[in-house]
């Protein structure tokens, strides 16, 4: 914070200028389909991507190309959805399916890559890995936005923002936390770190693989009525940050605990480092599961009749967060650091994940997602 | 702390077993899961409703007691301490700070000033002995933040008890108030069971079938409920499913009256909608489910030992005594379903021809978002069942809508002996003009004994006019024919077989079953002439779709044999009453929740986000001195102090900032 940020002040005007119009236009053409609510939420998203341009610069680039794409899919298909299997580009870049099917081809090879630059110390390597991990990250982004459009193609009233089913949160998941990670590996210029936090992305996109071509999971489905709530499209990405950057620690945890073994440990950024960043990551987890657990109990409020049912997942939630709650405590009040913190920091990725999936699969309760 | 530490685990491991155990189920599943032994342990701790036991409350009520003390133990050093500069702070101590820097020279007085405030600080300046020392600090908000997401534990708590079920659970100890476990009507509940329209929070649930109106609730306790009045009734006056063309529901409403618990009248309307809530009086009230409200049905009853069809008026969720053959059964009305919309999978077409290749198939399905569905609706259903005397049920599930299967109309009729068990359908075959009669009529020939003579006799002329059986005897033939339908007649296809495998050598079996069939076929043939002719009707010719119509008949037959008590009752139409299941709550603990919440995230985001630093610059016998603490050590304070002594320092190539000690990497490290 001390640290004033190099800024660009043409290329942060050029963004700001940029979303305000693209607001503006969306404003004025859908303004009829939006409630007060509808349009008070696109400008305020809009502020919020100017703050995030002027957070992390890369932002102003990244967010317009990934738009840029968008738009050019939504051209290409030119209100029939048809069009996704007969036109080339379409076909084989840029109908969502084909940018996630990308998304995942990319994953794999950043995780190669990101090894291959570890273990033979090649900066090279590591940065063709970053490379791949961005672009990854831009087919994942492109694909949500091309994938909500597609909605509506296949009728006005089915259409909605993909967050609503396992689905469509784990490519969200992969986006998320490649994102984030990509910030960590640029401010504490650690790019090996990648080699282990890709693990993490490899496995959700294995997940996606065998869930789309096994189960056919990646068909779009129209909301159902207990899904049909404002609270959904800001609850579920909120809980993402906090899976994704729990993920990242986890991961973290693992090469610390590798390192204090001696092993990888001239390859891996230093302990300390590795320690810290997993601090970070659990910190921004922690606020954004707070705020998505908070919002979670009001969506519930609406839907169920009661903002805590002590249902599985809310209770599994809870626990979760209680997790990291004492996690953050003993880090912080008792000055605790070192291996305890890093096992805890996998074992708290377990629960996460128990709270996620396990809870779909194996308890039952209110919540809609359903098993998988 | 560590107190704390160890609350938070219990109630975490006394959270995961209300997970684990399916809460508030009815008692007797447990008892049937546990057994008794089990059952008398877990029963006494709770453990069906784990977060309304008192042991649980105890917990929570412990965690709010031990942050409160927390803060009140906490908070007054905490403020003395933001409100305090340190502005006094020695040289020696200034040294001792893990992040300090010297160098010879002083820069303007006013430039360090405005460096500090042009950084974000607030200082104090103090001069004395000739020594300039200028303490700094900016982000006081962080030990804020503690107090913040401190105290929103124990708000959230509050609200939490406000609106839990507290004061019922003391009135309960109390011995003022104990559920009801009886299954009775609502107004029959005694007075200990119910509680008043002033309850202060309540959460409960009602099921109103279109057209009447409730004015209680029933809340959950134990093995038992309570009837909570409520200050207004609900009328239903519809209640709307709408869907998506892809079958899925869309919208579930509710549209309601409100109605004044004394006069009646009506004070408001409204639709309620799942998370469209209406709030009347502080309760709110949501739609939490639906279903059959009990709609009239109407029946054809049709006693399988013979008969023309009688007409039999029912309610769906109701009972009913019925005779069927002399026995007195209950009939158990369940639900009415109107719509049955039913995925039948991928359609044909996008199985694409053209992608041989199974990867190049399957990757065209995983890049299309589009599912392609083959639904239909196989219209109203009604689910029912027949229990006799000892108890012993039949569960059924016919259809009103004729099917269409293979491009065929049929009856279809759902049977099965035991609720885990799936349905096993029979079919009958429709007549030209689109009724079960024609059917009824033929299987009442193939099962009427007295007829059999007739028939055998006129299978057996038909047989040798054919020349079909020239080698046989035909006295020998109408005998054999007699036997195949009495066979069948008692008990279908699988009689014959039964017959066939007593009487033949295992190696004849085969071709003798042939015969057996083919005669079957043929009397069947004449059953259904003589049917028709009984009837008073012109015998059918035996053209493609008739004979097609014989041999589903004959399938049919076989089939109900196996269909319970002897009665098929053909649903032939209803008047649908609809339900709607209601969740009312006062939750007046919802805003401190809330409000707790806010202050939850706002404590949380101080904690993290704003880091608390103090700057302390000295100048004295012409040299500068800085030096920084944060409250939390790490590299971010490493950066910062690098970047201030480069912008206070005079000379910083002179000065020897000294390296940041390193963390400590054991669990014992400094405090932060
Ligand atoms: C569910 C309950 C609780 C949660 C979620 C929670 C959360 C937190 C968090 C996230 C911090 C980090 C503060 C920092 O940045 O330094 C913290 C600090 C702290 N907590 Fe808690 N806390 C809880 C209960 C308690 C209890 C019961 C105590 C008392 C024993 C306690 C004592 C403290 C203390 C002393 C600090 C250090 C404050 C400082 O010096 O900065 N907490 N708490």
């Amino acid at each position: 914070m001390t640290t004033l940020p190099v800024k660009r002040p043409a290329g942060a005007i050029a963004f700001a200028a940029l979303v305000l119009v693209a607001a503006m236009i969306s404003f004025s053409r859908y303004r009829g389909a939006m409630d007060y609510y509808e349009q008070g939420i696109l400008f305020a998203s809009a502020a919020g991507l100017i703050w995030f341009g002027r957070f992390w610069p890369v932002m102003q680039r990244f967010l317009p190309l990934c738009g840029a794409i968008a738009l050019a899919a939504i051209e290409l298909y030119d209100r029939d959805l048809a069009r996704g299997s007969s036109n080339f580009f379409l076909k084989y870049m840029l109908a969502s399916q084909s940018l996630v099917m990308w998304m995942c081809v990319l994953f794999f090879l950043a995780t190669l890559m990101y090894w291959v630059g570890l273990l033979r110390r090649s900066a090279s390597s590591l940065s063709i890995a970053s490379g791949l991990t961005w672009a990854a990250a831009t087919a994942a982004l492109s694909s949500i936005l091309v994938r909500w459009y597609e909605g509506y193609l296949i009728g006005p009233d089915v259409g909605h923002i993909p967050v609503s089913n396992l689905y469509e949160v784990f490519v969200l998941f992969c986006l998320i936390t490649a994102l984030m990670y990509l910030y960590y590996e640029a401010r504490f210029a650690a790019r090996s770190m990648g080699a282990f936090v890709l693990l993490v992305i490899s496995a959700a996109v294995g997940f996606i693989l065998w869930y789309s071509f096994d189960r056919g999971a990646h068909e779009i489905q129209p909301l159902i009525p207990a899904l049909q709530s404002w609270w959904m499209k800001i609850h579920v990405p909120a809980n993402f940050v906090g899976y994704g950057a729990f993920a990242i620690a986890a991961m973290l945890g693992v090469a610390q605990l590798l390192v204090s073994r001696g092993i990888l440990t001239s390859k891996l950024p230093s302990y300390d480092t590795l320690g810290e960043v997993s601090y970070k990551a659990i910190a921004v987890g922690f606020l954004f599961f707070t705020i998505a657990t908070i919002l979670g109990a009001m969506w519930a409020a609406d839907a169920w009749g009661g903002y805590w049912s002590w249902d599985p997942k809310e209770t599994w939630a809870l626990i979760v967060w209680l997790n990291y709650a004492a996690w953050l405590h003993v880090r912080l009040v008792k000055g605790w650091r070192g291996n305890v913190l890093a096992w805890w920091s996998v074992i708290g990725l377990l629960v996460t994940t128990f709270a996620f999936l396990g809870v779909n699969m194996f308890l039952s309760g209110l919540h809609s997602y359903g098993g998988l | 702390m560590r107190f704390a530490i160890s609350l938070l685990t219990v109630l975490s491991i006394a959270s995961v077993i209300g997970t684990v155990l399916k809460q508030n189920e009815p008692y007797v599943n447990y008892r049937f899961e546990f057994g008794d032994f089990w059952f008398r342990i877990f029963e006494p701790l709770g453990l069906f409703d784990v977060y309304h036991t008192s042991w649980f409350l105890l917990l929570l009520a412990f965690l709010m007691l031990s942050t409160s003390l927390c803060i009140w133990r906490h908070v007054p050093g905490m403020l003395r301490d933001i409100r305090g500069w340190r502005e006094k702070a020695s040289r020696n101590s200034l040294r001792l700070m893990a992040h300090h820097a010297e160098s010879d020279g002083q820069p303007g007085r006013d430039a360090v000033l405005a460096h500090l405030t042009q950084s974000g600080f607030r200082f104090k300046e103090r001069e004395h002995d000739g020594v300039w020392q200028v303490a700094a600090k900016r982000g006081a908000w962080q030990k804020l933040g503690y107090l913040f997401a401190h105290a929103a534990i124990v708000v959230i708590c509050i609200g939490g008890l406000l609106d839990g079920n507290l004061p019922l659970k003391l009135m309960e100890l109390a011995g003022y108030k104990a559920p009801e476990t009886r299954d009775m009507p609502q107004g029959q509940v005694p007075e200990v069971s119910r509680l008043s329209a002033s309850n202060l929070s309540f959460r409960g649930n009602v099921t109103v079938p279109e057209g009447a109106a409730a004015d209680v609730v029933f809340l959950n306790a134990g093995n038992g409920y309570f009837v909570q009045e409520l200050p207004f009734a609900i009328r239903l006056k519809a209640f709307h499913v709408d869907y998506y063309t892809t079958g899925q529901p869309k919208r579930f409403a509710s549209d309601i009256d409100i109605l004044d618990r004394q006069s009646g009248k009506v004070r408001q309307s409204g639709t309620v909608e799942v998370n469209k809530p209406m709030v009347v009086d502080g309760v709110a009230i949501y739609q939490a489910s639906f279903g059959d409200g009990g709609s009239p049905l109407n029946f054809a009853r049709w006693d399988l030992i013979g008969g023309k069809p009688a007409p039999l008026d029912a309610r769906s969720q109701a009972s009913s005594a019925l005779t069927i053959a002399g026995q007195p059964y209950t009939l158990e009305t369940g639900d009415l379903r109107v719509f049955n919309i039913e995925n039948l999978g991928k359609t044909e077409s996008t199985q694409s021809a053209v992608t041989v290749n199974k990867f190049e198939q399957a990757l065209s399905q995983a890049t299309s978002v589009k599912g392609e569905h083959n639904l239909r609706n196989l219209g109203p259903s009604v689910q029912f069942k027949l229990r006799d005397a000892t108890g012993q049920a039949v569960e059924y599930l016919n259809y009103l809508a004729p099917q269409t299967l293979d491009d065929h109309l049929y009856l279809v009729t759902g049977m099965r002996r035991e609720v885990a068990q799936p349905f096993s359908f029979i079919r009958m075959p429709l007549d030209a003009e689109g009724r079960v009669d024609t059917f009824m009529r033929v299987r009442h020939a193939l099962l009427d004994p007295r007829q059999y003579p007739a028939i055998a006799k006129a299978t057996a002329d038909a047989a040798f006019r054919d020349g079909a059986f020239s080698a046989t005897n035909r006295a020998q033939f109408a005998e054999v024919t007699q036997s195949v339908l009495t066979q069948f007649g008692t008990g279908g296809f699988p009689a014959l077989e039964r017959f066939l495998d007593g009487k033949v050598p295992a190696e004849q079996r085969q071709t003798v079953a042939q015969t057996y069939l083919k005669i079957l076929q043929g009397a069947a043939v004449e059953a259904f002439a003589q049917a028709q002719r009984q009837a008073g009707l012109a015998p059918l010719p035996m053209d493609e779709t008739n004979y097609r119509f014989l041999m589903d008949s004959l399938v049919a037959t076989s089939n109900l044999f196996d269909y319970g008590p002897a009665v098929y009752l053909q649903p032939t139409g209803f008047t649908q009453v609809q339900a709607s299941g209601f969740q009312l709550t006062r939750s007046p603990g919802k805003t401190v929740v809330y409000i707790g919440s806010i202050l939850l995230v706002m404590g949380i985001f101080c904690m993290f986000y704003i880091r608390e630093e103090r700057l302390w610059v000295r100048f004295e016998a012409g040299r500068t001195l800085i030096a920084m603490t944060s409250n939390r050590r790490n590299a971010d304070l490493d950066h910062a102090f690098a970047a201030h002594s480069a912008a206070l320092l005079p000379d910083p190539a002179h000065s020897a900032p000294p390296l940041p000690k390193p963390d400590h990497t054991g669990p014992d490290g400094e405090s932060a």
